[in-house]
């Protein structure tokens, strides 16, 4: 089957197994460790790298459709951002009246505007299965139609880019109104619980911790499984000469339309995930400049390799924590520094740097996978970039 | 077979799942029909009143000056231009004016660009296996399995354009007479009907030229095949019938000598070359 073929794959199992070495490292420090003692994992250490994890699932889902399909996505902070109000909003009725006002039903931010009822979408969002569906759904219904009417009328390459960058922007907009019924510019925030279980508990934040981890295998799965399935190498005929692969017979438009919404959905779970780990979700979520940041961190750990895309969301986002720490105003300064100097110097990101290791020693390569051939492409064709 | 029968047998696709590809009618000889078709960009007449019959199993050369609309006439054939007016006939069953490049493409009309477009980023074997006549939609390409025979089909068509040798390497890298014989593998890998072959030697060594001959004309007779080519040498080996386009439409019909013999046609070619 298409889902378990890249089981088999050395990449994939050495991705995997580090992942899951990493998570019971973690949890086995946090959990045994005294609290004075120098391995000791705080719980807001956990937290803070499962913050990671859900922003590697999201790269992941923008290297699935920048990497392998060539539509460069500079809105994909909106579904990740839509699958994180799905998952406030289950949250936010969870508080029930336990709210400020006391109010069984309503949401604070609600009764503070003096509203009487719930408005209709926010119903059947007090059942964790349906919110966890919306999780997913919302994001990929947005990504069917839009993607539909973009990919229908050929819509690709910059212009793409660029009303993907509007659709954030738009969405943005759209949440920081009061009217639009998702608390405004202050977003949903002062959650209490999930499933039951005290968020601020140290074991609640580890088993999201865990939970994101697991996602982001899932999802890392997902995805290579479809890079690796014949629609894979299709997405990549697509990517690199769109008018053959239409001439072969194959409809580009469905195939751009499926990889897209699946990516949209990968990238919903992962804003769900974020949300109770953060503690809120506000419109700043759709602003452009996240959506930007997420490719950048897929472009320096290296295109079309799905695990740079892990890498390079971890590391910018650890550098982001370190450096806002130390000097707040430079962060900008240093993320735009280490971009360019990874375009220039490390055209194929880190991972990139990584497979030139693994060359140079003698080659175990997996029988020509796609995403060797992928990152071999003559630099020519990355002038989308 | 009853309605339950069929209901549950897993081998098969439902029947009214499966795409209605009837097959193509040759029975009263042409194999593809164009009728007084016409075209003009922004005033300029690309296609002026072109007619042309192409016969099944043929092997027709089509030639004519810089600007003679060969390419446009392909475009028509394959969907990616709409005329304004005329009709496109491929048999005397499907009406190429209403359906788009895929449902072209999968109906057995196969195209080789003038500049050779394989998938560079992908391996010669998987770039002939994307081309293969299997089911396109998305669900069922996800799902694809490489099967023997499928296999063995990828192996012959490799043999066949003479790359078995280079079946692993990427296809950026081949020589550019070889991404040629690729392209044609991928058509042939989609067991066309008519294979449109747009300049198919340019910029090909003499033997490489050759041996590009020697495929072509193997493939007529089962399949029909158009070249459109500039290269009179090459036309000469290969062509049993050569069709000379000139400002849109057609000026000249027959055997290799007897258009190079035409009149109109000398004025044509030398009127351009002096």
């Amino acid at each position: 089957m298409w889902l378990t073929r890249p089981l088999r794959e050395r990449s994939t199992q050495l991705f995997l197994g580090i992942l899951f070495a990493a998570l019971a490292v973690v949890t086995l420090l946090h959990v045994t460790m005294p609290q004075n003692s120098a391995l000791y994992v705080s719980s807001y250490t956990v937290t803070l790298m499962g913050k990671y994890l859900c922003y590697a699932l999201l790269a992941v889902a923008v290297d699935l459709v920048w990497g392998y399909l060539g539509i460069l996505s500079l809105g994909h902070g909106a579904f990740f951002a839509l699958g994180g109000y799905a998952m406030g909003m289950y949250l936010m009725r969870q508080i029930g009246d336990r709210g400020v006002y006391g109010d069984p039903i309503l949401p604070d931010f609600m009764v503070f505007l003096n509203w009487q009822e719930l408005p209709w979408f926010w119903h059947g969002f007090d059942m964790a299965w349906f919110a966890f569906i919306m999780v997913m759904l919302a994001p990929g219904l947005l990504a069917l139609v839009f993607g539909f009417l973009a990919f229908r009328s050929r819509v690709t390459g910059v212009y793409l880019s660029i009303i993907t960058q509007a659709l954030t922007f738009a969405l943005m907009l759209a949440f920081f109104r009061n009217e639009m019924g998702f608390g405004g510019n202050n977003g949903l925030t002062d959650f209490k619980d999930i499933l039951g279980f005290n968020l601020r508990t140290d074991a609640t934040r580890l088993g999201l911790f865990i939970a994101s981890g697991i996602a982001l295998a899932i999802g890392y799965l997902v995805c290579r499984g479809i890079v690796t399935s014949k629609l894979g190498r299709v997405s990549i005929a697509c990517r690199d000469a769109e008018a053959r692969a239409r001439f072969l017979g194959y409809r580009v438009d469905r195939v751009q339309l499926f990889v897209f919404v699946v990516s949209a959905m990968i990238a919903g779970v992962a804003g769900a995930l974020y949300v109770p780990q953060v503690g809120i979700i506000n419109p700043s979520e759709f602003s452009p400049l996240f959506s930007i940041e997420i490719v950048v961190w897929v472009a320096l750990g290296g295109r079309a390799t799905l695990y740079g895309a892990v890498i390079g969301a971890i590391l910018v986002n650890y550098a982001k924590t370190v450096f806002t720490g130390v000097m707040p105003d430079a962060w900008l300064f240093a993320l735009g520094g280490l971009f360019v100097l990874v375009t220039v110097f490390l055209p194929k990101g880190i991972a990139g740097l990584l497979a030139k290791r693994k060359k140079a020693k003698p080659d175990d390569s997996d029988s020509g996978t796609p995403d060797g051939t992928a990152t071999d492409k003559p630099s020519g064709q990355e002038a989308t970039a | 077979m009853s309605f339950f029968e069929e209901m549950a047998d897993r081998e098969h696709v439902f029947h009214f799942l499966t795409p209605q590809a009837s097959p193509v009618d040759v029975r009263h000889g042409p194999i593809l029909y164009l009728e007084d078709v016409n075209v003009s960009f922004d005033g300029f007449k690309a296609i002026n009143n072109l007619n042309l019959t192409i016969d099944d199993g043929e092997l027709r050369c089509i030639i004519g000056p810089n600007g003679a609309g060969k390419t446009t006439m392909m475009d028509i054939i394959t969907g990616k231009t709409a005329p304004d007016t005329g009709s496109v006939w491929f048999g005397t069953r499907h009406n190429l004016l209403t359906k788009n490049e895929p449902e072209i493409a999968s109906l057995g009309i196969g195209r080789k660009f003038q500049k050779p477009t394989v998938f560079e980023a992908l391996t010669v074997f998987e770039n002939l296996e994307l081309a293969m006549a299997t089911d396109k939609r998305v669900i069922p390409t996800l799902r694809a399995k490489m099967r023997a025979e499928f296999r063995e089909r990828i192996e012959e068509v490799l043999v066949t354009i003479g790359l078995k040798d280079h079946r692993d390497l990427l296809a950026g890298i081949l020589s550019h007479g070889q991404k040629q014989w690729l392209e044609i593998g991928m058509l042939l890998m989609q067991k066309p009907r008519l294979l449109l072959v747009d300049e198919p030697v340019a910029g090909m060594t003499e033997q490489e030229m050759e041996r590009t001959a020697e495929l072509l004309t193997s493939l007529a007779g089962k399949q029909s095949v158009v070249v459109v080519e500039h290269d009179m040498g090459f036309v000469r080996s290969i062509a049993r019938k050569v069709t000379v386009l000139h400002q849109g439409s057609v000026l000249a019909e027959g055997s290799m000598d007897q258009v190079s013999n035409d009149p109109e046609v000398i004025k044509v070619y030398l009127g351009e070359e002096a």
